[in-house]
């Protein structure tokens, strides 16, 4: 199904949404908000920031939510991707973006593709990767799935799902009884290396073949390769991220490159890749609950003080909730009043019949969105918006935190106005006059607080192509990687030395019992995108719709054909869709997309088990079971 | 530490009597567009690596027995090149008569003005001059392959093998006269290995490949390029932050292409950046 643009504020009357001028829908959004934070304080308001939308956008919608309203309840869908990689960057680094740029994957000597299908979710970023390949690297997958990534591997080792950290220890295990961790950089830009010892000692080869399903030969080549590679590039996707233990994972993989020294060098180095056009920006912009704009901690009274001078307000000196905590605290009527800017949770979120019971109870909910999602429909008040990419003028942060050029190509259809424009509005209603004329001057205003961003004026930014972020100058371009500090002989100069992790292994939450035997992973196809409200617009070949993927031997066991439609059924819910069989995928593990919601919602089977410290949920591993449909008659 | 390229020497050629300083390893095609020169090209494409497949950019090198292309011959000092010297004119004017006679050359950018810039007569050969005419495939919803407009200059194929997409769906088949670009078997693209990313439409010279989009608008008489925008912006869809180029006609997207100069795309797009844009 493709859906049509909203074009016409909508308000909510006697039950149904009506058409309303713009004047009566800006004024009932900023009632509601007002009365809810009257009663109840700024902590029942909670925003939604777009990832989607430009760093001017999120700029703009933080500020809302820190000046107008006075609470830091803002976050964003990086919630249910990435939060956990910027969680473990920043706890190592203290600076949450990936450390290396696209060039650096053409010219590295090892690359591993970790829980990613870049080949079908991140195309264009795997062209470079097909370029190092081309150039003489080795590449090795790491994936339950044979995707199209493991087709252009040296190796590909296919791990039983949720069981990344028992790998990477048995990989650093591996590096450390062969003598070939990085001592000299261990010693002096890291700590914790003997516990971290200590922890990985168990995981020997075969204890981790016994545990992941790889063999205990290929883990020793990933282990020698990788360690003994003059420049060697670990990249990760959503495979390593949703999971309930996702910022262990992650720091599982950053623990391999500390101990042989893969960071803070050309070459070498970290790379989430991630999943959305602007969700490394609106991070950067401050629309997460814990960090001011520049990724600056909002518990540093002396940046609060920066930001309550530029603003001319005080800011809550604790960290907000985030996307997870906002959805309990709805659950428990402590937020009672949200702005959704451009999300559709009651599609994306995991577990998604819960989501639905808990936005049902806010007594005032704004959607500002350029369809009438599922998530829209819910809403008192809808604001139709223009869609970034093309109807406004800003800029978006990509994965190698390069800053480039949003331009207006289009003009929104009907009456659908801009987002920062829209929330001037409301800002203007709830007592703040605000008023911006066009994205640059909003720019300007987060390059006088961000000393990241400092540099990269508009001009500079057409001119280079993009700026990767830091670019504290307008003088000078920082090298394209992060953290060489950490290579300085001077130990002032090389700073807070990053720290190991001690982790253990967590198995996924949905446990596999005789009842609910197959392990569902979830994931992307080449041509289409999310909850498919944007893909679904466009004709392409490739489109079959939802199906359960299933290996050939289980499909054989269970008695199915390809194409005979199935339930599959978890431990929350239960949808019907046809089989596909793929041989790429092991017995016991299938596979489904979340493309196609309004055919078949698999996030009725996911488990909202999240990472504690992330927030995201686990989207990766359901326990299910697939049956044949009984024809009636 | 970044590691530099290793530092290139300059390199003085001549170009038609006037002296071109170039870096060493640059092409005569470089440095004729350092010394202002517009020598015509149809095969070269600047994401890859040239082929010499259409001759339409040869000159004239002092001490060659042949006639060099362009496009990949590298300069050496003290060269001695002749852009416009009367035998390269009349090869390129043979060159462009031969495609003419064979090939519909209708949206060829430029190709009108240097048939009439070189006095090429097409029609020469007579009306019974074999040609590659045929009907266009349409057999998806994105884009269409019109192979009688096809000058066999292999750009498509490298852009869809290792050069680039690496998706191999396209080679070419066939001898001589008859050799044609072709899917496996000649299947439709719906059962090729084709994944629509269009990155052999991105470097198509002669419009043989087209977006369904402006294939429809030219028959329908709608296609006008001088009411057309052309804005830089980035992909909606994953983190990659690819730039695309939004050919804008009436308020209404009509195809998208990618800056060739850009260190994220390098001219390429997948499936969702360049025809997803169907919400907007």
């Amino acid at each position: 199904m493709s859906y049509d643009r909203l074009t016409r504020p909508l308000v909510r009357e006697d039950g149904v949404l009506r058409e309303a001028t713009w004047e009566e829908a800006l004024t009932r959004a900023a009632e509601g908000f007002r009365r809810n934070v009257d009663k109840h304080g700024p902590d029942s308001f909670a925003m939604l920031s777009c990832a989607r939308s430009t760093n001017e956008m999120n700029y703009v919608g933080q500020k809302f939510t820190r000046v107008v309203i006075g609470t830091n309840n803002v976050d964003s869908c990086n919630r249910t991707c990435h939060a956990p990689s910027v969680a473990g960057l920043s706890a190592v680094f203290g600076s949450g973006g990936g450390t290396s740029s696209y060039q650096e994957v053409e010219d590295t000597d090892v690359i591993v593709m970790w829980g990613s299908a870049a080949r079908n979710a991140h195309p264009i970023f795997f062209q470079h990767v097909l370029k190092g390949i081309h150039n003489g690297a080795r590449m090795f997958a790491v994936d339950p799935r044979r995707t199209g990534t493991a087709q252009w591997a040296d190796l590909w080792l296919g791990l039983n799902v949720g069981t990344d950290i028992p790998l990477a220890h048995a990989i650093a295990r591996e590096i450390i009884h062969a003598g070939l961790h990085n001592q000299e950089f261990i010693e002096r830009a890291t700590t914790g290396f003997e516990e971290f010892r200590e922890c990985v000692e168990p995981w020997t080869l075969s204890a981790a073949e016994q545990v992941t399903g790889v063999p205990a030969h290929a883990i020793r080549e990933l282990a020698h390769a990788y360690a003994r590679a003059d420049r060697a590039q670990m990249c990760w996707t959503l495979g390593i991220t949703e999971h309930h233990n996702a910022t262990d994972n992650v720091r599982a993989l950053i623990n391999l490159s500390l101990l042989t020294g893969h960071v803070g060098r050309y070459g070498s180095g970290l790379s989430p890749l991630r999943g959305q056009n602007n969700v490394q920006g609106g991070g950067d912009m401050g629309a997460i609950p814990n960090r001011l704009p520049g990724f600056q901690d909002i518990l540093d009274p002396s940046i609060r003080q920066k930001f309550e001078t530029a603003w001319g307000v005080g800011i809550q000196p604790r960290y907000g909730h985030n996307l997870t905590e906002m959805l309990e605290a709805m659950a428990e009527g402590e937020v009672t009043t949200c702005y959704l800017i451009g999300e559709n949770p009651v599609q994306s979120e995991a577990d998604s019949l819960a989501c639905i019971k808990r936005l049902s109870m806010l007594d005032h909910l704004v959607v500002q969105d350029i369809f009438l999602t599922k998530t829209a429909q819910m809403a008192d008040v809808v604001l139709p918006a223009s869609a970034a990419w093309c109807e406004a003028d800003g800029t978006f942060t990509n994965s190698e935190r390069r800053v480039q050029r949003v331009r207006k190509a289009l003009d929104p259809p009907g009456e659908a106005r801009d987002d920062i424009w829209i929330m001037c509005e409301l800002a203007r209603r709830l007592g703040h006059d605000w008023h911006y004329d066009g994205a640059e001057e909003v720019w300007n205003e987060l390059r006088a607080l961000s000393p990241d961003h400092t540099g990269m004026t508009y001009r500079r930014l057409e001119d280079l192509h993009g700026i990767q972020w830091p670019c504290p100058s307008e003088d000078s371009v920082e090298p394209p990687y992060l953290h060489g500090r950490l290579w300085e002989s001077d130990p002032v100069r090389r700073g807070t030395p990053a720290p190991f992790a001690v982790l253990r292994h967590s198995p996924p939450v949905d446990l596999l019992d005789e009842e609910y035997p197959l392990r569902l992973t979830t994931g992307r196809r080449l041509d289409s995108y999310n909850t498919g409200v944007q893909s679904s617009g466009f004709a392409s070949p490739l489109r079959r719709g939802e199906t359960i993927e299933l290996s050939p031997e289980d499909a054989e066991r269970l008695g199915l054909v390809a194409g005979e439609e199935v339930r599959i059924s978890s431990r929350r819910g239960s949808v019907v869709a046809p089989v596909f069989i793929d041989p790429g995928l092991r017995p016991g593990l299938v596979f489904m997309t979340f493309h196609f919601p309004d055919e078949v919602d698999t996030n009725a089977l996911t488990i909202e088990a999240t990472c504690p410290i992330a927030g995201t949920a686990e989207f990766k591993a359901a326990a299910v079971r697939v049956e044949k449909l009984v024809k009636a008659g | 530490m970044i590691p530099l390229q290793p530092p290139r020497r300059l390199v003085d050629v001549q170009i038609d009597g006037e002296t071109v300083r170039v870096p060493e390893g640059s092409t005569i095609l470089d440095a004729c567009h350092a010394a202002g020169k517009d020598v015509p090209t149809l095969c070269y494409g600047d994401t890859l690596t040239p082929k010499n497949a259409c001759r339409v950019c040869v000159v004239e090198v002092e001490g060659s027995r042949t006639l060099a292309p362009a496009c990949s011959r590298k300069v050496e000092a003290g060269m001695n090149v002749g852009t416009d010297t009367e035998r390269a004119r009349h090869s390129r004017k043979v060159v462009l008569e031969l495609l003419g006679s064979s090939v519909d050359l209708s949206t060829t950018p430029e190709a009108a003005g240097w048939i009439e810039e070189y006095g090429a007569e097409p029609g020469r050969f007579g009306d019974d001059a074999a040609t590659v005419e045929q009907p266009a495939k349409v057999d998806n919803d994105l884009y269409v392959r019109d192979y009688s407009k096809c000058i066999m200059c292999y750009k498509c194929v490298d852009a869809c093998g290792d050069q680039w997409q690496n998706s191999f769906a396209i080679a070419v088949a066939g001898r001589g006269f008859d050799s044609h670009i072709s899917t496996e078997f000649d299947a439709p693209l719906t059962d090729s290995a084709c994944v629509y990313c269009g990155n052999c439409v991105e470097v198509c010279p002669t419009g043989a490949l087209s977006f369904k989009s402006e294939f429809d608008m030219r028959a329908a008489g709608t296609w006008d390029e001088s009411q057309q925008t052309r804005t830089t912006t980035i992909c909606s869809y994953c983190g990659v932050g690819c730039n695309l180029t939004l050919h804008v006609q009436d308020n209404k997207i009509v195809k998208v292409t990618s800056p060739h100069d850009n260190p994220v795309t390098k001219g390429n797009l997948c499936v969702k950046g360049r025809f997803g844009y169907g919400y907007v």
